[in-house]
C-alpha cells in the first residue's frame, strides 16, 4: 500500500520556543514537507542601540535562558575586541570553565529531558522517574554539579552576575574549586553511565550531506575565539564572520537565515566534531568511536596524548597525523548523531574543566578586573555555545556607547538546514514505508536532534 | 506518574498546572529544572498537565497557568486570553510577563517603523509595543525577577496548594544585603537599585558584587527621590541610572517622569 499521511504540528513540544512541522504525502508522493519558525522577534539588535557598552553583555545574556553565559560571554568578547583588550591568563580560564559547564548543563538538558524521551519510547521525562530512576538521578547529578559550578563561577547559573568586560566581579571560592575538581572527577562515572544508555539507543540511519561550520582548531578543541572553519574547505578570520553567515530572509521563518557554499549549512556539536575531531582528549575520542562517531580518517590518524592543555598554554601536539576537515569520509551526515556528539562534548569538557581547576590552583588569585579603556571601533566575537557558533560584532562610539548590533544565532543558522533535512526525511520515510506514527515521530526527532533554541535564533 | 498521591495515607490535593511562554528567552520556566535537587519534590506537589518545554502530552484542563513572557503580537494576545479562561489563577512568572522585561526596552525609541527596519531591514515583519500580562488580562499573582528565584517559585506554589496567602516583602533589596553583611556597592564606585528595588531575591546580584538592576520592580515604600540624590552624590551619571531604571520596565512611571523633567529643564 502506498503510503498516505498529513502532519500538521504546531508549536513542536520538547524545544526550546516555538516552530512547526507540516509533512503532506498523498499515495507515496511528498507533497509538503516544511519547517517553519513562527517565533515573535524582540529586536535585542534594536534595544542594544544608544546604550552604554556595560549593558552589552547584561542585555544580551537575555536572548536565551539555556545559554544565558554564552551569550554574555560572547558580548563580553566583542566589546573587549573592540575595545583592544586580552583578557588575563586567569580570566581567560575562568570564562572557559564556566563556558564548559553551560555546555554540560545544556547538553545534560538536552540529551535526557528533551532527547531521550523519544528513544526510551514515553512523552517527556516525567514516566522515566519511575521507570528508570537511577538514568534520572544521574542526569540531574551531572546537571546539578554544572549549574552549581555556574553558580561558583558566574555568580548564577541563569543570567550571570560575575561576568563583565575586563574579568569578573567576584572570584570563586579556591577551597570550594578543589571540592568541585572532586564531584567533576566523580561525574566520570555518570558519564560511563551515559554511555551505556546510548548504546541501547537506535538512531535512525539517515544522511543528507551538508556543510558544517564552526571555529578552527589548531589541534585542539576551540570554544572561544579564533578562525571560522568549515567542511567545504572555507576558512576566515574571526571578524570576517559575516562572510561566513551569509544572513537572508524568508517567508517561512521570523529568523534570520544562513548559508555558506551550499543552500544550507549546520553548527553544533557534530559541526564541531567534524571540523576538530584530532583535537578531542583520547578520552572523548574513545567514546566517539563506541558510539560510532568517528571521521575515518581521523581514526587513521591515530590518538594523540591529551593535547588540549598543552595546546591552549601555547604547546602544539605532537604525535598526531595532520587531519584536514573535508577528507573523504571525514565527515559525519547523519543530523540525528548530533546527540551523540553532544555526549562525546560532554567528556570533553569535564576532562578540560578538572584541568583548568588544577590550573587555577596551581597560582594565587590575581587580578580579577582590568581597567577598561573606552575607544571607538568595531568587536566581534566568535563563541562555540551549546547549539554552535554565536557571533556577536558590536559598532562602538568614542564615548563606549553602541551604535549598531549584530548577533548571529546558532539556531539561525541551522533552521534552513533543518528545513532541508525535513524535505529529504520525508522521501526517506516514504522509501523505507514507514506509517504515519513513525513518520511524525522522526520528524520531530530531527528537529530536537539539533537541539534548537528557537526563541534565541529570533531574539 | 501516579496522578492520585497520598502522604502517610491521606490523600493530597494536587492542582493541574499548565506552563506558557509569550515572548522571552524560557529562560524562567527552564529555572524550574534548573533545581535539580527539590525538582522531584516539586513535581510531587502538583500535577503538570502542560510544560511544551519539557513534554509531549498537553492538556487544556488546567487550575493554575504560570505564564511567562510579555505580549508582542496579536496573535499572543488571543493565547494569553484563552489561558485566562481556562485558568482558575493565571501566574506572571518573571519580569517580562510581570513588566514587559528586557523587551520593553524597544518602546523607548517610540518608532516601531525604525525598531523593524534596523533589525529586519525591508522584510515585513509584525510586531506591536511590547506589554506586560496584566495590560490584557487579570493577573492573579506575580513573581517577579530576571530570572525568578527557584526558592521563592517553590515557596509561592506549596502556599498556593495549601491555600495559603501570599505575602511579597514590602521592603527593598538593600535590606536583604545588609543582612547579608555585603559590601556597599556605592562604596565600590558602582551604582546599584538595591535601595529601591524589591526584596525577595536575597540581594542575588549585590551579594556578587553586581550593583541592582531593578529587575524586581520598586518596593512599595521605594523612595525614588532619594535615590536620585544618592546616584549624584556618589557621582553615577543619570544616564547609567536611567540604563537600570528602565532596564525590566517595573520602573516605568518613574523613567518617564524623569524624562518629563530632563525636557523641561532643557
Amino acid at each position: 500500500m502506498k503510503i498516505s499521511c498529513d502532519i500538521d504540528i504546531k508549536h513542536l513540544t520538547r524545544v526550546e520556543g516555538h516552530g512547526n512541522i507540516r509533512i503532506v504525502i498523498e499515495d507515496g508522493q511528498v507533497r509538503e514537507a516544511r519547517w517553519e519558525v513562527v517565533e515573535t522577534p524582540r529586536f535585542f539588535e534594536a534595544i542594544l542601540v544608544g546604550k552604554h557598552f556595560e549593558n552589552a553583555p547584561y542585555l544580551c545574556g537575555r536572548i536565551c535562558g539555556i545559554c544565558s553565559i554564552g551569550h554574555t560571554l560572547a558580548s563580553i568578547r566583542a566589546v573587549e575586541n573592540g575595545f583592544g583588550i586580552t583578557p588575563t591568563v586567569q580570566t581567560g580560564r575562568l570564562r572557559l570553565l564556566l563556558k564548559h559547564m553551560e555546555t554540560l548543563q545544556s547538553h545534560i538538558l538536552h540529551i535526557y529531558f528533551l532527547a531521550a524521551p523519544d528513544y526510551l519510547g514515553v512523552g517527556s521525562v516525567l514516566p522515566l522517574t519511575q521507570s528508570h530512576p537511577a538514568v534520572v538521578q544521574q542526569a540531574l547529578r551531572l546537571k546539578l554539579l554544572a549549574n552549581d559550578i555556574c553558580d561558583e563561577v558566574g555568580g548564577r547559573r541563569l543570567h550571570p552576575t560575575r561576568t563583565v568586560v575586563g574579568g569578573f566581579t567576584m572570584l570563586p571560592d579556591r577551597y570550594r574549586l578543589g571540592q568541585f575538581r572532586q564531584r567533576l572527577q566523580a561525574s566520570l562515572a555518570d558519564l560511563d553511565a551515559s554511555v551505556e544508555l546510548f548504546r541501547t539507543f537506535s538512531i535512525p540511519d539517515f544522511q543528507r550531506e551538508t556543510e558544517f561550520v564552526s571555529l578552527k582548531g589548531n589541534g585542539d578543541y576551540p570554544f572561544i575565539g579564533g578562525d571560522l572553519i568549515s567542511t567545504d574547505g572555507v576558512v576566515k578570520k574571526e571578524q570576517e564572520y559575516a562572510a561566513m553567515t551569509n544572513e537572508y530572509m524568508a517567508e517561512w521563518s521570523t529568523s534570520k537565515l544562513s548559508r555558506l557554499s551550499r543552500k544550507s549549512l549546520a553548527v553544533g556539536a557534530l559541526a564541531r566534531i567534524n571540523n576538530n575531531f584530532a583535537g578531542l582528549l583520547p578520552e572523548a575520542k574513545v567514546i566517539a568511536e563506541e558510539l560510532g562517531l568517528v571521521p575515518v580518517t581521523a581514526r587513521d590518524a591515530g590518538h594523540g596524548r591529551p593535547s588540549v592543555v598543552r595546546a591552549r598554554d601555547g604547546e602544539r601536539a605532537t604525535g598526531l597525523i595532520p587531519w584536514e576537515p573535508g577528507m573523504a569520509g571525514a565527515v559525519n551526515h547523519n543530523p540525528f548523531m548530533n546527540v551523540v556528539a553532544q555526549l562525546v562534548e560532554c567528556v570533553q569538557v569535564v576532562l578540560e574543566s578538572i584541568q583548568l581547576i588544577d590550573d587555577l590552583l596551581a597560582v594565587p588569585w590575581q587580578e580579577l578586573r582590568q581597567t577598561v579603556a573606552v575607544r571607538e571601533g568595531i568587536g566581534v566575537a566568535a563563541v562555540e555555545v551549546p547549539r554552535g557558533i554565536l557571533y556577536h560584532c558590536l559598532h562602538l562610539d568614542a564615548a563606549g556607547r553602541i551604535v549598531k548590533a549584530d548577533c548571529v544565532i546558532p539556531t539561525s543558522q541551522n533552521h534552513a538546514n533543518i528545513r532541508h533535512d525535513i524535505e529529504d526525511l520525508a522521501v526517506f520515510c516514504v522509501n523505507q514505508g514507514k506509517t504515519d506514527k513513525e513518520i511524525e515521530l522522526l520528524a520531530e526527532m530531527l528537529v530536537r536532534a539539533y537541539d534548537p533554541c528557537i526563541s534565541c535564533s529570533v531574539h | 506518574m501516579t496522578k492520585n498521591k497520598t502522604f502517610l495515607g491521606v490523600p493530597v490535593a494536587r492542582p493541574k498546572v499548565g506552563f506558557f511562554e509569550l515572548s522571552s528567552c524560557e529562560g524562567c520556566q527552564l529555572q524550574l529544572l534548573n533545581n535539580e535537587a527539590t525538582l522531584l519534590d516539586f513535581l510531587s506537589l502538583v500535577e503538570i498537565v502542560r510544560f511544551r518545554e519539557g513534554m509531549k502530552e498537553a492538556s487544556d484542563e488546567y487550575e493554575i497557568a504560570f505564564v511567562e513572557g510579555s505580549v508582542t503580537r496579536a496573535d499572543e494576545e488571543e493565547r494569553l486570553k484563552n489561558i485566562r479562561e481556562k485558568a482558575r489563577i493565571v501566574v506572571a512568572l518573571g519580569s517580562c510577563a510581570c513588566f514587559g522585561g528586557v523587551n520593553q526596552l524597544k518602546n523607548r525609541f517610540h518608532d516601531l517603523e525604525w525598531v523593524k527596519k534596523e533589525v529586519y531591514g525591508s522584510f515585513p515583519i509584525e510586531t506591536q509595543e511590547v506589554k506586560p500580562l496584566s495590560a490584557v488580562i487579570k493577573v492573579d499573582l506575580e513573581i517577579y525577577g530576571c530570572p525568578i528565584k527557584k526558592e521563592e517559585v517553590e515557596r509561592i506554589v506549596t502556599a498556593l496548594v495549601l491555600g495559603e496567602e501570599i505575602h511579597h516583602p514590602q521592603y527593598p533589596v538593600c535590606m536583604e544585603c545588609k543582612a547579608r553583611e555585603n559590601i556597599c556597592l556605592f562604596d565600590l564606585g558602582e551604582p546599584c537599585l538595591g535601595p529601591v528595588t524589591r526584596a525577595g531575591c536575597d540581594a542575588w546580584c549585590p551579594s556578587n558584587r553586581l550593583g541592582c538592576w531593578g529587575c524586581r520592580g520598586p518596593a512599595p515604600e521605594a523612595n525614588l527621590t532619594r535615590l536620585q540624590i544618592i546616584m549624584a552624590e556618589r557621582g553615577i551619571s543619570q544616564e547609567r541610572m536611567i540604563d537600570r531604571l528602565e532596564c525590566f520596565g517595573g520602573f516605568a512611571g518613574f523613567v518617564a517622569d524623569i524624562r518629563v523633567k530632563k525636557e523641561e529643564a532643557k
